[in-house]
Order: structure tokens, then C-alpha cells, then sequence
């Protein structure tokens, strides 16, 4: 937390005068860290100088000059923008000191740099695949590591009827789908890897105590990937000791789209109706954490209008709405309440879902954002339908929820008390969104780093104290509450006027340089990290994916809990396999 | 009721109207299966989401006899494909398939389901859960609304409807073979694969040095 003898930000060089240097590439921003002085320099950064928020990792694939380069963002705790520093690496022998000993929100991502990108972090306590499995043939996002369906580098893709015959991307595989295997392969000698180790680590801890006739064993029980309670294909290895959660062990990777190959070779444009498909019960915020990044790399080109400003802080909080309302429903679903919450919780989504529906074409995949404004602008009588639903129905629909719940006993003895995350816990693991806030860490990047136009709103932020699932329900509750507030304020000020700056474009060209854009998203904080070389198409496209990052601390929460704790503790993260998996 | 079961062709006395119905097996058994197709609680991607609206109170699967979703394959006809086919999650979802008792149907939902969708070209992705599974019904849409689930589901009854005891592949004297579950090599490997994989890898091998 934060500590009244921090150094200044500038001082930082002063501090390091060897192993660190400033990073002077055109539209780059940070600091370039030697590999052997990284683990001194995080250790200084979160303990000197106040940055105790790791908040992204990932690697950059600079293939033309050779390099591997892994790209941190950290903030603080208190607020504030980021501090961005960076290692660079040989590409063939791509090896840097892990961070997980510093910030052990770095875990997951380190894992999913080293399976992606082949970067390897020495000291890992785990170093293990995390969205592939193990024993797949190379790291996909390499930039020379190309996909059996592989056509062009760039989109838009040459014609796909040359010469008026029509071809699929099966035609030309020989196996007719979409593999590739390593030459000389023989899957009838090939023996599988991975899954037995998985197991045996697993199988590792014995409670016997070297007491023959005491000896407990500890049962493995897998939990997915088909498992009604887990939010989609997700997977829980647990190991128990009677019903006593010993150590569990998030697998995921099931739902692994692979977004960023596909986003670094979509135009800009064409990302929009993806981020859609990140975390689809949201998709306006998504939207908007890609757009927001673009924009910071497009500078005054993409000045966004006032009235599409107002129209995207409307969209992105009644998204906010309908994906809480949503977790409460599937909240009580895992309580046991089967459906009957859930209905309640889909009417008022399903209204929203109208409003989404009229203005952007689509129920849910709304894709409409865009660089420098907003797509479409409200269709008649939409206005009235959104004031009806602001200041009239869903106040009392959502006191109506708190009425039914809050106080029920079984909802309260089931949650209060149950996988407690303390502040300095929910910090050191990245966690984000409610899950950081219901552990009385008042971080919201609303106010915390304000974007758009929230610093025009009066909102509080909601936290809570106690970091238990009942904790994370009530600060979902709030938000919905303080989001009717600034949609309140939003559907008043709504000004008339343009929703788009400049003419609509299919393909914009993108200065070159580096940009970081986040967003609080329902599920917490979504940043988007993008890479630009000039040209039409990303060099590098990452998401910073709430959903993903805040599993890092399930298996903390979920220790010493029954293990029908653990399902109710999943729930109060509020995952989406879509961004979680990406 | 009767009059919907009734066969063509046989004049049942007024009397006896609402209480007798001359019908064929086929027909009775057609009749009592289409309007209890349980679904599989089987979600995978973003389509999931639609089918738990569908299945909500707007539009309401249980109009259809279908609100009993089971989380169990061995209590479920009807398998919603519900989202992008990863090749991490085709072998659970064969073997998920496997274990589902006949008859049973499958409804690929939404593109992903269908052909891979936006995600064809992923390395990840299954171009269309019908290069592994029979599938019965496919449901255009990105996601698809819930209005064409329901479509897609009165469709796949439409087509129990037609089917006969007597031709049905479950029916058959010889059993049906179950799916062979595909593994997780270096990329995803089909066991039906096997014969011809040396030949295949060799055509593979010939048209990467023609590309270079």
C-alpha cells in the first residue's frame, strides 16, 4: 500500500544509473531494463517509488531486428497513469527473470507470454502452457510461426475466387481441416505428454505425516471443462482433503480463440467486431478499451465529438448493468437457486438488450464503436425508452433484487466469510474490478486514471471491506447503482451534434509507436496494448484481460474452503471464458 | 391431441373423437419424442449466452418441451453446439457425444458451430463441429438471435417428426460405432486419420517446398 517516503518518478535513472535507460524510439514511452537488473528494479519500483500495481505482461515479437522484448505496465495502487518498462532479449534464446517472486499477479501472464511467444522466465514457479496444451507444436504468436490455414500475411486477403473458381481454406490442406503437424511425424509412435505430470504434481503433497495407520490421501477431483458451474468451458483441478480444498489449480484455454494472432492481422477497423467477441456479455466496453488505444496512437486525427462521448459513457454503463446483473443471476444459480434469480436478473437484461439491439443492429455483439465516435447515432423514440428505463424502472428493479437477496439467509451464510482476498492480497495478484474493490481497494479506472468524459460525473466508487463473495455481490450491487447515476446525469446533458469526427473510414494508417489503452470493464480493468509499425495492420495486439488475470488469485481464495465454496468463489470473480481464454 | 395423432384415413365415430386414435408406432413414438427433446446444459462460447435467454423467460424454451436442460450427457437428446470448437475442447466434447444415449440429435448453433466462423483461420479452432459429429441442424447467426434458436429447434423437430423406426441408424441390427476421440499431439490428431496420414504428411511436406 502507499508509503509517504516515495521517490519522485523522475529520479527513477538517478536511482539506477546503470542497467536502465530511457526508451527513446519514436512514440515509445518507458524505460528499457537490463534482464539481470529486472528483479532489482520491480522491487524498487513497488517498494520505492509506489507502483505496486503490475498491472499487464506480455512480449512483443520484433522479428526484423531479432529481439524479444516483454513489456510491463504498473501503476499505483493510489492512482495515477503508468510506469511502462521493458526487457529486451535475443529472440532465439529468449530467457528473462520472472516477476512472480515481486508481483504474483505476473504468474498467468508469464505463462501465457512463454506459450504464446516462447519467452522463457527463469525462476517461474510454474512454467507450464496455460492456453494450449501441452506437448502443441511451437509458440503461435511468433511471427514466423504460421497456422495451417495460413493464407497472407496482411488482410484484406487477395481475391478469393481467382479467376471466378471459389476456394475454401480446406481445399488446400490435405487433411482437409485445420492442422499441421511436424514432418516425419507418427502419431501411432507419438506417445501424449503433459496430463499425467499435470496429475502427479498435483499428487505431490502427503498429509500422512509418516504415521502409517493415519495416512490420508488426498483425492484429485476435476472440476470441467462441461460443468454446469463453470461459467463455460473452464476447468478446476482441486485437490481435497475430505471436502477441504488443499491446492487448486485453474486449467484453462478451452475457449483459446486466438484473438491476438487473428487481431495482428485484421486491419484496425476490422478488430472492432472481434473485441465484441472478448467478453460477450460486454461488449460495448470492449469496444471502447480498443478504440480508446487506437485513439491514443492516432493523437488529434480521432478527436471524439461531445455527443458521441455522452453516447459511449451511456453504452458502456448500461453494459456494466446488464454483465451485473448477469453475475448476480449466475451467483445464485451456483448458490443452488437454480434459474429463479437468473429470471429475474434477464428481464432487465433483455430490456437493455433492446435499446443495444435499435442502436447498433445487434443484440450483442454491438460493434459500435469507432475510431474518433460512435457508429450510429440514436434511432427515434430510443431516448424516451432509455429515460423510462433510467429514471423509472430500473432503480426499483434493482431494489427489488437487493430486497429479494441481500438479506437472505442462505445467500448470507453461504457467502459472508467465504474466500477472502486481503487488500494486500488482491494488489500483489492484479486482481481487478469488484473483486479488488470488495477488498477495500477504492481502484477504479474511472477515477483513477479518468477517460472519455468521467470526470464530468458525480459517481462514488464502490468498495467494500471484507474481500469475501459476499462482498464482491454487494459491490456489484452498488455499481449498478451508481451506474443508473452517471447514466442519469449522461441521458440529461446529452448534447445534439456530430457522433463521428471526419468521414468514416475502412482502413486508417496508424502512426508507428506503442500505446496502451484500459477501460474499467465490468469485470475490471481491460487494457488493450497495441503495437503500431505504420502500417495498415497492428505489429502487436494484446489484451489485458480482466477475467484471466483475476483467476490468479483463485487458488488463494479457494485454499482451506470446502470445495462447494469453491464454485460459489468462482462465481464471485465473474468469469467470461471468451476474455479469459481470448 | 388425438386428432394430431391420428393417421390419415381411418374415420373415427364422433363419439370416440378426442378419446381413440388409430395411429402407427412411428408416429406415437415421433409425437412423444419431439416435445421432450431434453437439451445438454452445454455451453461453450458466446452462443451460450443466447441459449440461457432463449431458455429465460421472454421466450421460453419450455414452450417446446424443452426446458429440462441436463448437465449430464446420459439424461440428454439434444446437443447444442453452442460456440466456437476449440481443439483443446473437441475430444471432451466427442466423448461428451459418445456418452449421450440414442437417439440423439445435434444442433450446431451460431457460425462457429457451423464453419468455424470469424475464428475459422485461428490455430485453435475447429472449422465446424460437423468434422467430427453428425449434425442434424445448423443455425446461421453471429450469435444467432434466440428467435432462430427456436427456428433452428422447431426445425429439428419438424425432422424427428419424419423420422421412422425403421431406417433410423440407432436402430439398426449392427451397433453404432462410437466416435473415435481425436488427440492432443502436436496439433489435433483424428483417429480416422490413421490409414492415410503418412501419404497426407507427404502431400503436406511436398506443398510447403512448392510454396517456398
Amino acid at each position: 500500500m502507499a508509503d509517504t517516503t516515495l521517490i519522485a518518478e523522475n529520479d527513477i535513472l538517478a536511482r539506477f544509473p546503470e542497467g536502465v535507460s530511457q526508451d527513446e524510439r519514436k512514440g515509445y514511452q518507458g524505460y528499457i531494463v537490463a534482464a539481470d537488473r529486472l528483479v532489482e528494479f520491480a522491487t524498487a519500483l513497488r517498494d520505492e517509488f509506489g507502483y505496486d500495481y503490475l498491472s499487464s505482461v506480455t512480449g512483443v515479437d520484433y522479428l526484423p531486428e531479432g529481439k524479444m522484448e516483454v513489456v510491463y505496465h504498473a501503476y499505483k495502487s493510489t492512482g495515477g497513469g503508468a510506469l511502462v518498462f521493458k526487457v529486451q532479449v535475443p529472440r532465439e534464446d529468449a530467457v528473462v527473470p520472472s516477476l512472480v517472486g515481486v508481483y504474483k499477479g505476473a504468474d498467468f501472464q508469464e505463462r501465457e507470454a512463454w506459450d504464446l511467444l516462447g519467452i522463457r522466465f527463469e525462476g517461474h514457479p510454474n512454467l507450464k502452457r496455460i492456453l494450449m496444451w501441452e506437448g502443441f507444436a511451437g509458440h503461435p504468436l511468433r511471427k514466423d510461426w504460421k497456422e495451417a490455414y495460413f493464407e497472407e500475411e496482411k488482410k484484406p486477403f487477395d481475391s478469393r475466387w481467382p479467376g471466378g473458381d471459389v476456394y475454401r481454406a480446406e481445399d488446400k490442406n490435405p487433411f482437409g481441416k485445420n492442422v499441421v503437424y511436424p514432418e516425419k511425424f507418427d502419431p501411432e509412435k507419438w506417445t501424449p505428454v503433459g496430463e499425467e505430470g499435470f496429475y502427479g504434481g498435483l499428487r505431490g503433497f502427503d498429509a500422512g505425516d509418516g504415521d502409517e495407520d493415519l495416512k490420508t490421501e488426498q483425492v484429485v477431483v476435476n472440476l470441467g471443462p462441461q460443468h454446469p458451474s463453470t461459467h463455460g468451458v473452464f476447468r478446476m483441478v482441486v485437490s481435497l482433503e475430505g471436502e477441504t480444498v488443499v491446492r487448486l489449480e485453474p486449467v484453462m484455454g478451452y475457449l483459446h480463440r486466438n484473438h491476438e494472432k487473428i487481431g495482428e492481422r485484421n486491419t484496425y477497423l476490422m478488430n472492432i467486431p472481434f473485441t465484441d467477441r472478448l467478453d460477450y456479455l460486454a461488449s460495448m466496453s470492449n469496444n471502447w478499451g480498443y478504440v480508446q488505444a487506437v485513439e491514443k496512437l492516432l493523437g488529434d486525427k480521432a478527436k471524439v465529438p461531445e455527443r458521441a462521448e455522452y453516447l459511449r459513457v451511456i453504452m458502456a454503463e448500461f453494459t456494466r448493468i446488464v454483465n451485473h446483473v448477469f453475475a448476480i443471476g449466475t451467483l445464485l444459480n451456483d448458490l443452488g437457486a437454480f434459474f429463479t434469480p437468473m429470471l429475474y436478473a434477464l428481464e432487465e437484461r433483455e430490456l437493455i438488450l433492446d435499446i443495444f439491439e435499435a442502436v447498433a443492429g445487434s443484440r450483442m455483439m454491438c460493434n459500435y464503436f469507432r475510431f474518433g465516435g460512435v457508429a450510429r447515432d440514436l434511432p427515434p423514440g430510443v431516448y424516451e425508452k432509455m429515460r423510462d428505463l433510467v429514471f423509472e424502472r430500473l432503480p426499483r428493479k434493482i431494489d427489488e433484487l437487493d430486497r429479494y437477496l441481500t438479506e437472505n439467509e442462505i445467500v448470507r451464510a453461504r457467502c459472508e466469510g467465504v474466500g477472502v482476498l486481503t487488500p494486500e492480497e488482491a494488489i500483489a495478484y492484479s486482481a481487478a474490478g469488484p473483486v479488488l474493490r470488495a477488498s477495500g481497494v477504492p481502484y477504479d479506472v474511472r477515477r483513477a486514471d479518468p477517460y472519455g468524459i468521467y470526470d464530468r460525473f458525480d459517481f462514488d466508487v464502490a468498495v467494500r471491506y471484507h474481500g469475501d463473495v459476499y462482498d464482491r455481490y454487494l459491490v456489484r450491487l452498488d455499481e449498478i447503482r451508481q451506474s443508473i447515476r452517471i447514466l442519469q446525469q449522461a441521458l440529461d446533458d446529452l448534447p445534439e451534434g456530430e457522433i463521428i469526427s471526419g468521414k468514416p473510414k475502412y482502413s486508417i494508417r496508424v502512426p508507428a509507436g506503442e500505446a496502451y489503452g484500459r477501460v474499467e470493464g465490468p469485470k475490471g480493468e481491460l487494457g488493450f496494448y497495441i503495437v503500431s509499425d505504420g502500417s495498415a495492420n497492428p505489429w502487436r495486439y494484446h489484451v489485458r484481460a480482466p477475467s484471466f488475470i483475476n483467476l490468479t488469485a483463485l487458488g488463494k481464495m479457494c485454499e482451506g474452503d470446502k470445495v462447494a465454496d469453491a464454485i460459489i468463489i468462482l462465481g464471485s470473480i465473474d468469469i467470461v471464458l471468451g476474455e479469459t481464454d481470448r | 391431441m388425438s386428432e394430431e395423432l391420428n393417421a390419415k384415413g381411418y374415420e373415427i365415430p364422433p363419439e370416440m373423437r378426442n378419446m381413440v386414435a388409430v395411429t402407427t408406432l412411428d408416429k406415437l413414438y415421433n409425437w412423444g419424442r419431439r416435445y421432450s427433446a431434453w437439451p445438454m446444459m452445454f455451453g461453450l462460447a458466446c452462443c451460450a449466452i443466447e441459449m440461457i435467454a432463449t431458455a429465460a423467460s421472454r421466450f421460453d424454451l419450455s414452450r417446446f418441451g424443452m426446458e429440462i436442460m441436463r448437465p449430464s450427457p446420459r439424461q440428454a437428446d439434444v446437443m447444442l453446439v453452442s460456440g466456437t470448437v476449440t481443439k483443446k475442447m473437441v475430444p471432451q466434447i466427442v466423448r461428451l457425444y459418445n456418452q449421450m444415449p440414442e437417439p440423439k440429435y445435434v444442433i450446431a448453433m451460431g457460425a462457429c458451430a457451423s464453419g468455424g466462423g470469424p475464428f475459422k483461420e485461428g490455430y485453435n479452432v475447429v472449422s465446424g463441429i460437423d468434422k467430427f459429429l453428425p449434425v442434424d441442424v445448423y443455425i446461421p447467426g453471429c450469435p444467432p438471435t434466440p428467435q432462430a434458436l427456436l427456428y433452428g429447434l422447431m426445425k429439428l423437430q419438424e425432422m424427428m417428426e419424419k423420422q421412422s423406426i425403421k431406417t433410423v441408424r440407432w436402430y439398426q441390427k449392427e451397433d453404432l460405432p462410437a466416435i473415435p476421440v481425436p488427440i492432443l499431439g502436436p496439433d489435433l490428431i483424428d483417429p480416422r486419420d490413421f490409414p492415410e496420414f503418412q501419404v497426407k504428411l507427404a502431400q503436406a511436406a511436398d506443398q510447403a517446398q512448392v510454396e517456398e
